[in-house]
């Protein structure tokens, strides 16, 4: 197992840039995920790490050896590609053999391997089928069976469960992360789905028109997003944004935007303040709702209710502008009824306009 | 008033004028051949054949078959070891050599423009007229004042080697068959391939690359193997054409005339292929009835090529439906 490490990485196609001064360390071990919406350079960079494409400037580092040079077959990394890209001419058996073959192993060995994969994945019953005669939830796990089974350095996965039903994903999920922590496989898996990233991976990597966003862990993503991209992207349902800017009053800080206004944390305030124009991030979950008058809050009337079952989306309307709550199912309101709404104060994020970037204080 | 015509009439509507040509140009020549194989239609016995056409009073006959089958034309012999050589060696640049020029083409270049222009360079002699193209292979290898010698004494071949004549002399003349057939047939071949080619997913390749294959295996393991249907297509198409063709052979060493020197110097040459005596048969010593049966023969060997290479290639296997959505 080896250490990823990412130099300034940038890929140009002609003069389209996918991807701008990559930096990216991935640990020995550990599981990253590349998240991003589509053409955000994800897959160019995850097939510059598998070697198909040769960066256009920076470096490439498995442990401390640079690979940016190495064709792929002296990389030893294992791919599992969104199509899953097995040989509809050899049988699984084969499939999971070709790395092994190519790598010149004694029959004898390869057999052995081959099988133990297959034992891995709950393919063994396969083995004789070609891949036309597969469903999709057995083509995947035989193109991750012919990943494993080279005993890569590298796991590289592309979307792997895209193409799988929704059920399937689900239980992959839990099989992929369990079974990425029993091999101990330093794994680098690219996705646009969010859930993905954030339920399965140690880091994600957020990267939008071919620049990294944020690399952090799930969770520091979801609570402290570095800008306006991260803090959109990560979430369901989204961040609620309002533009506006924070104004002093009495020693008290207050966001302000038209009719909407909300007090802040001194702290927060005081650099919002020095920004004028800011942008206002709020999760759903962190907004509460009141029938009642007087308890201080925002005036806001109810513009939609989407039910979940456990708990439902209720869309409001403050002053024009919609905002998305999660409250539990039990909060009975109807459509057109006023009500106000409480902001976490803790869990106000503020925004530059300008940069998008987060404003911090600590 | 609408004209109401039921679905089941319509398509036949639509194909009634290309059925028409084909039954004229294709069927009716098919019956004809069959039909004029077991007589002995000459110019001798021509008017007199024509009245009595399709009654008993023509005299049927199956001494044509007999004559050929049983080796009795002393030409026979030679007409098959020439075909059997002029097949063989041209398919191998047609089906074979086109595939390996696909593969680089389409798949080890990766300049675009380099391969473009080697794509142009190949199709050439396909759009240039038959005519003209033969006529400028007789000038390129005409040893007093053509190029061929002269350019292979540059790279370094022995003056000993190179004959006073290529088209008179095998096996140089079998050569330069193969070579005219060749430069023009490989085009054909390379087109299905290089679209072939194409179309795999590159998905297929870049997991092969990662896999640890070289190049070279991509291309072995990976390419030729996808690539059975359009090898099965091309080879088959290419046999039953070449046993039919004989156009560059005629023009080349072909005589001026439709007499009885229609075949030129082919003979001599070595280079008389089974149609070209089937067309001198037919054309130049006016023996209808024996080209006749001479066109049969040949019609059936291609058949019967056609399955062995079904057999060969695994036709039902590839008939089978791909159930993989990529």
């Amino acid at each position: 197992m080896v250490r990823v490490r990412l130099e300034n990485v940038s890929k140009y196609f002609g003069r389209v840039a996918a991807v701008i001064d990559l930096n990216i360390h991935v640990r020995d071990g550990e599981f990253v995920a590349l998240l991003g919406p589509s053409g955000c350079g994800k897959t160019t960079t995850l097939l510059m790490i598998a070697g198909i494409y040769k960066p256009s400037r920076g470096r490439i580092f498995f442990d401390d050896e640079d690979v940016t040079d190495l064709p792929p077959k002296d990389r030893n990394v294992g791919m599992v590609f969104q199509s899953y890209a097995l040989y509809p001419h050899m049988t699984v058996y084969d499939n999971i053999a070709f790395p092994l073959k190519l790598k010149k192993t004694p029959k004898s060995e390869i057999d052995r391997k081959v099988r133990e994969v297959a034992r891995l994945l709950q393919i063994e019953e396969l083995l004789d089928r070609k891949p036309g005669q597969l469903s999709g939830g057995q083509q995947q796990r035989v193109a991750l069976g012919r990943a494993l089974a080279k005993e890569p350095d590298v796991l590289l996965l592309d979307e792997p469960l895209s193409n799988l039903d929704a059920k399937l994903r689900v239980y992959m999920r839990a099989e992929l992360k369990k079974l990425q922590k029993e091999l101990g496989v330093t794994t680098i898996y690219v996705t646009h789905d969010q859930v993905e990233a954030m339920t399965m991976a140690d880091r994600i990597a957020v990267m939008n028109k071919g620049r990294l966003q944020q690399f952090d862990a799930p969770e520091v993503l979801y609570n402290r997003p570095a800008n306006l991209f991260v803090a959109g992207f990560i979430g369901s349902p989204p961040m609620n944004f309002v533009e506006g800017s924070v104004v002093e009053r009495n020693g008290e800080y207050f966001f302000e935007a038209g009719g909407f206004k909300v007090r802040l944390p001194a702290e927060l305030g005081r650099i919002g303040a020095e920004r004028g124009e800011v942008v206002l991030g709020v999760r759903p979950e962190d907004l509460e709702i009141y029938r009642r008058d007087g308890l201080g809050g925002v005036e806001a009337s109810i513009y939609v209710v989407e039910p979940l079952g456990r708990d439902s989306i209720i869309n409001v309307k403050v002053d024009g502008t919609v905002l998305k709550i999660l409250a539990p199912a039990e909060i009975r309101v109807e459509p057109g009824q006023t009500v106000r709404i409480r902001f976490k104060p803790s869990r106000i994020h503020l925004f530059d306009k300008k940069t998008g970037r987060r404003l911090t204080y600590s | 008033m609408r004209l109401r015509v039921g679905r089941g009439i319509l398509p036949w509507l639509f194909l009634t004028p290309l059925l028409v040509m084909i039954l004229i140009a294709w069927v009716g020549p098919l019956i004809l051949t069959v039909y004029l194989g077991f007589t002995d239609l000459s110019y001798r016995n021509f008017l007199a054949f024509i009245e009595n056409f399709f009654t008993s009073k023509v005299h049927y006959t199956i001494s044509n078959f007999q004559r050929i089958l049983g080796l009795k034309d002393p030409k026979i012999a030679e007409v098959i070891r020439t075909t059997v050589i002029y097949v063989s060696g041209t398919l191998a640049i047609n089906a074979f050599f086109s595939l390996l020029l696909s593969i680089a083409i389409a798949y080890f270049l990766r300049n675009e423009i380099a391969s473009m222009i080697l794509r142009v360079t190949w199709l050439l002699p396909r759009v240039t007229p038959g005519v003209i193209y033969a006529l400028m292979w007789v000038w390129f290898v005409d040893p007093r004042y053509g190029m061929m010698n002269t350019l292979l004494s540059a790279v370094g071949v022995p003056k000993s080697w190179l004959p006073q004549s290529w088209i008179l002399y095998t096996p140089y003349s079998r050569i330069l068959m193969i070579m005219i057939n060749g430069y023009v047939g490989a085009s054909f071949g390379m087109i299905i391939y290089t679209a072939a080619i194409k179309s795999i997913p590159p998905d297929l390749i870049n997991a092969a690359l990662v896999d640890g294959a070289s190049d070279f295996q991509v291309a072995r393991r990976i390419i030729v193997p996808l690539l059975k249907w359009p090898m099965l297509f091309v080879t088959a198409w290419q046999t039953l054409s070449l046993l039919a063709s004989y156009e560059y052979i005629l023009m080349v060493w072909g005589g001026g005339r439709a007499t009885s020197d229609a075949y030129g110097v082919a003979s001599e040459s070595g280079v008389l292929v089974w149609s070209l005596y089937s067309y001198g048969k037919a054309f130049a010593e006016k023996l209808y009835g024996y080209a006749s049966a001479l066109s049969m023969i040949l019609v059936v060997i291609g058949l019967a090529l056609i399955i062995l290479y079904f057999k060969v290639f695994g036709f039902r296997r590839m008939m089978e439906p791909s159930k993989v959505e990529v």
